[in-house]
């Protein structure tokens, strides 16, 4: 039996089809449409690799059927950068050394975009450990991550003053 | 690698000296858009998908699977078993080198740990695989699995990578008999699992009688010849591409089961086909951290010095094949005592083969030893910076040969000074925070071998005046494209820009292995002998060549600097590189080069990394939570070729410390054999809000005789001396020791 649903993905409107229920948004992505950014570090929800934003909260992607996401507005790593221009928590993360060996990294990234749309982790350094807390990386590159998100909440920060006035 | 792209050198200026530049990484763009390709991110034409059956017993026969069912599901395509599984031209258990372990390719029924493959199932999509894998529904006899370390010890002959298992220099009893103060303890470590983010995986894909596989690997040569070996091709017929690893750790250095399977399914059914372990499945196939059993006997003088140091391991092997996990050689390198003996026994049990995890012996010895040195200390009434001053090594104990270079005092001095070691009440159980929670300060020697191993380099310099250097290296995360590509250009006397680095493919120039820490300064000096050959070349044409500016200056020679050669006496007379290849007309020209250890110098003297790291710990007098809040390790590796990265690696390797001493630990079930922690939610690694405040301070280090780049190694130093560390603030906070590991909030009720 064929199933079919529409998501936006990284701004684009989609129908996709496919033919199990099964299927989960990680692995819909990944094995199916080829998006190969998200990872997959543990497919039960336990590590944060697969973290993507869903109508803008980010999400395990490995826990989130895609059956149950019809009409869902996505973005994965792969949407993040405009035009070529990088999304000031990817920059942050490459002049922080917020990765080793980067294969935890889109699910960091992802998080930390979330977590500054979340709006409470704020600058405080013990606040950003907690909230990217939900992301491992083996490699240990946690003190650049934290530095990252910091700076590039910060940065969203200035951007968001700047409108203001 | 022609998809990594070069940065915009924003970051990178200067010219003339790519070393010791903080640059950033070279494959950060793709790293963080998405676009850096890990071996199960390979999607080819015409892909099926396979998933494992694993072993639920640790010991027996599987007596049924019922591949019927599996067959009967929608999607399903075939099911690897021992019956069908495509012949290979070895045995799996045949180990004709102590580095040839052996594997499990469905050779028979048998089973001999929890998580070994049993079957292979192989189906158009990932969802129709998992769901066959489970109908398989095993059925098993069932033998009594061996598990703990309580069973008939035997001495093997070698642990590690082939180090004597025993060693002493002294009498070891006649000093500890005569010593004023003795002490003896026993000290606990665990198994522990790599578990790289990124599972194994493998997307093999017979292209005739050729084979092309995506599979992270820290060691693509030996990958080339152990699939050569297992399926009768020529190396030739083989590629193994291997760009970026999601991490290693040492499980990535020889091919595991596993990815061997994922070939024998692509064989078996003639299509590519993909295969990831699941999370699970890392806790049994693709080696471990053994655990281990330390006593350690140790003999004070009343001066406060060291008489003896007996340090006695007692680890696990699995019972088909042979690693011993080598803790006890740390002692051979850090303290100085007119006696000192090692040696180390082991038992086997019920599980998957143990393997090298990074900084195998030293992390697991380290922990021990300096525990055991803190306890010294304290019997000695001595602060235990003091202690370890007074028992510095000024040559290598058990060898007595001297070091190539060991900054470790200063290391000692600037740690102590930024961490504020001097206010440190010797007492335990002194200090408080704000909050009332029990403050105390620890500290640990860190200590690394600086090893080469061999390796080679192409190095081509095009007329155009760029340059295209290359070796099979291997990037897990430490920063090969970047240190590597920074070492490559240097090598030619081009800016970063102007050289494309490739890397990470077999079909390149072997660059050894990427493991013992030894890959910068392997593979780098690699780079760095093509890079003179080429040079060398590219003079003689110049010099012979009467059009030359150069020309006649072989006997002063020349160098290379900014894309130019220039005569060492005169510098304002040079000659670009293009416009000799040109008026010679050559469109490139190329040289090789090779790198081993100079077996000459290491004869003569002892060369490791050193450290000194000092940890605070708060630990709440009620409940016995336990946090790390600041560590400052201090180290000198020798030249450091990218401050940025090496402070990454060094910040790792202590948070791996941070986990060795309060986080992680296999837990085997004593009945079953099973693996009871076997994911991410009950193995603890630590997450972000575990990891303190961290520094490291790079002390300077100059070494000629480890090699010509002066390079040590820092992958692996920060492990070792941060466990202690923890450990010994724990005690400060406190006033308990505790010897087993992880040490956890229970160990410190009551
Ligand atoms: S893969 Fe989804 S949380 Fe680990
Ligand atoms: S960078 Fe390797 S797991 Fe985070």
């Amino acid at each position: 039996m064929d199933f079919s649903i529409s998501l936006t993905i990284n701004g684009v409107e989609r129908r996709i089809t496919f033919d199990d229920p099964r299927v989960t948004l990680l692995d819909l992505f990944r094995e199916r449409l080829h998006l190969t950014g998200t990872k997959k570090g543990c497919d039960r929800g336990q590590c944060g690799a697969c973290t993507i934003l869903v109508d803008g909260r980010r999400i395990n992607s490995c826990l989130a059927l895609a059956l149950s996401h019809d009409g869902a507005s996505i973005t994965t790593i792969e949407g993040l950068a405009k035009d070529d221009q990088l999304h000031p928590v990817q920059a942050a993360f490459i002049e922080n050394d917020g990765f080793q060996c980067g294969f935890c990294t889109p699910g960091q990234i992802m998080s930390a975009v979330g977590l500054i749309a979340e709006g409470h982790a704020g600058t405080d350094p013990e606040r950003v450990r907690e909230g990217m807390s939900g992301n491992l990386c083996r490699c240990g590159a946690y003190a650049g991550i934290t530095k990252a998100v910091i700076e590039a909440q910060k940065s969203a920060g200035e951007a968001r003053t700047g409108e203001a006035a | 690698m022609s998809d990594i792209p070069t940065l915009s050198a924003g970051s990178h200026q200067r010219h003339g000296s790519n070393i010791g530049q903080p640059l950033t990484r070279r494959d950060g763009l793709l790293k963080v858009t998405g676009g850096a390709r890990y071996a199960a991110d390979n999607n080819p034409d015409g892909l099926l998908h396979a998933v494992l059956a694993v072993a639920s017993i640790a010991r027996g026969r599987v007596t049924h699977l019922d591949v019927e069912a599996a067959k009967a599901h929608p999607g399903v395509v075939d099911v690897m078993v021992p019956g069908n599984r495509p012949a290979l031209a070895s045995d799996p258990d045949e180990k004709s080198n102590p580095f040839m372990f052996r594997l499990d390719l469905l050779q028979n029924d048998r089973v001999r740990y929890a998580g070994q493959p049993i079957a292979v199932v192989i189906a158009e999509t990932f969802e129709a695989a998992t769901e066959g894998a489970r109908l398989l529904a095993p059925t098993y006899e069932t033998e009594q699995a061996r598990t703990g370390l309580e069973g008939e010890p035997f001495a093997p002959e070698k642990v590690g990578a082939g180090n004597a298992a025993r060693a002493q220099s002294g009498d070891v009893e006649a000093e500890l008999a005569g010593s004023a103060r003795t002490l003896e303890a026993v000290y606990e470590t665990p198994a522990q699992y790599h578990n790289a983010m990124e599972p194994h995986a493998v997307v093999a894909h017979w292209q005739g009688d050729r084979l092309v596989i995506d599979t992270p690997s820290q060691g693509l040569a030996m990958a080339v010849m152990r699939v050569a070996g297992l399926f009768g091709l020529t190396p030739d017929k083989i590629l193994v591409r291997s760009p970026f690893l999601g991490g290693g750790f040492g499980s990535k250095g020889f091919l595991s089961s596993a990815q061997i399977l994922g070939i024998l399914a692509a064989k078996l059914v003639d299509r590519p086909v993909k295969l990831a372990l699941t999370r699970p499945q890392m806790f049994g196939p693709v080696g471990h951290r053994a655990p281990t059993r330390q006593t350690l006997r140790i003999g004070l003088g009343q001066d406060g010095k060291l008489t003896a140091i007996d340090h006695a391991t007692l680890t696990a092997s699995s019972t088909f094949d042979d690693f011993f996990e080598p803790a006890s050689d740390i002692s051979h390198t850090l303290y100085a005592a007119p006696a000192i003996r090692t040696s180390h026994e082991a038992v086997r049990v019920d599980t998957g083969t143990p393997l090298f995890m990074r900084a195998p012996g030293e992390a697991t010895g380290s922990i021990a030893l300096e525990s055991a040195i803190d306890e010294a200390a304290e019997t000695a009434g001595l602060d235990p910076l003091e202690f370890r001053l007074k028992n510095y090594a000024e040559a290598e104990p058990i060898s007595g040969l001297p070091f190539s270079s060991k900054a470790l005092r200063e290391c000692y001095e600037q740690g102590a000074a930024r961490f504020g070691w001097a206010d440190r009440p010797r007492e335990p159980r002194t200090m408080r925070d704000e909050n009332g929670l029990l403050v105390g300060w620890g500290m640990g020697t860190a200590t690394f071998p600086a090893l080469m191993f061999e390796a080679e380099a192409r190095a081509v310099i095009r007329a155009d005046g760029s340059g295209v250097m290359e070796t099979g290296a291997h990037d897990m995360g430490q920063g090969a494209w970047t240190a590597l590509a920074q070492i490559a250009a240097d090598a030619i006397g081009l800016d970063l820009t102007r050289v494309t680095f490739n890397a990470g493919s077999s079909d390149l120039p072997n660059a050894g292995i990427a493991g013992g820490s030894g890959h910068t300064a392997t593979a780098g000096m690699a780079l760095h002998k093509a890079g003179e050959a080429v040079i060398a070349k590219l003079a003689d044409l110049a010099t012979e060549d009467e059009a030359s500016p150069l020309f006649g200056a072989d006997n002063v020679g020349v160098i290379a600097r900014d894309g130019k050669l220039l005569r060492r006496d005169d510098e304002s007379r040079g000659e670009a590189f293009g416009d000799i290849l040109k008026r010679a007309g050559l469109s490139n020209i190329e040289a090789r080069g090779k790198a081993g250890g100079d077996n000459a110098a290491r004869e003569h003297y002892a060369m490791h990394a050193h450290g000194a790291v000092f940890a605070e710990v708060k630990i709440d007098p009620d409940l016995c939570q336990i946090r790390t809040t600041r560590l400052v390790g201090a180290f000198a590796a020798g030249r450091i070729i990218n401050p940025r990265l090496v402070e990454s690696q060094l910040f790792g390797g202590m948070i791996w410390g941070v986990s060795f001493a309060l986080h992680e630990e296999g837990i085997q079930d004593k009945r079953s054999g099973r693996i009871v922690n076997g994911d991410f939610g009950e193995y603890h690694v630590p997450v972000n809000a575990d990891v303190p405040s961290l520094e490291a301070i790079l002390v300077h280090e100059e070494d000629q005789l480890v090699n010509l780049l002066g390079i040590k190694g820092v992958g692996e130093i920060g492990i070792t001396g941060t466990g202690g560390a923890i450990a010994n603030a724990i005690w400060h906070a406190t006033g308990k020791r505790l010897r087993r590991f992880p040490i956890r909030p229970a160990d410190l009720l009551g």
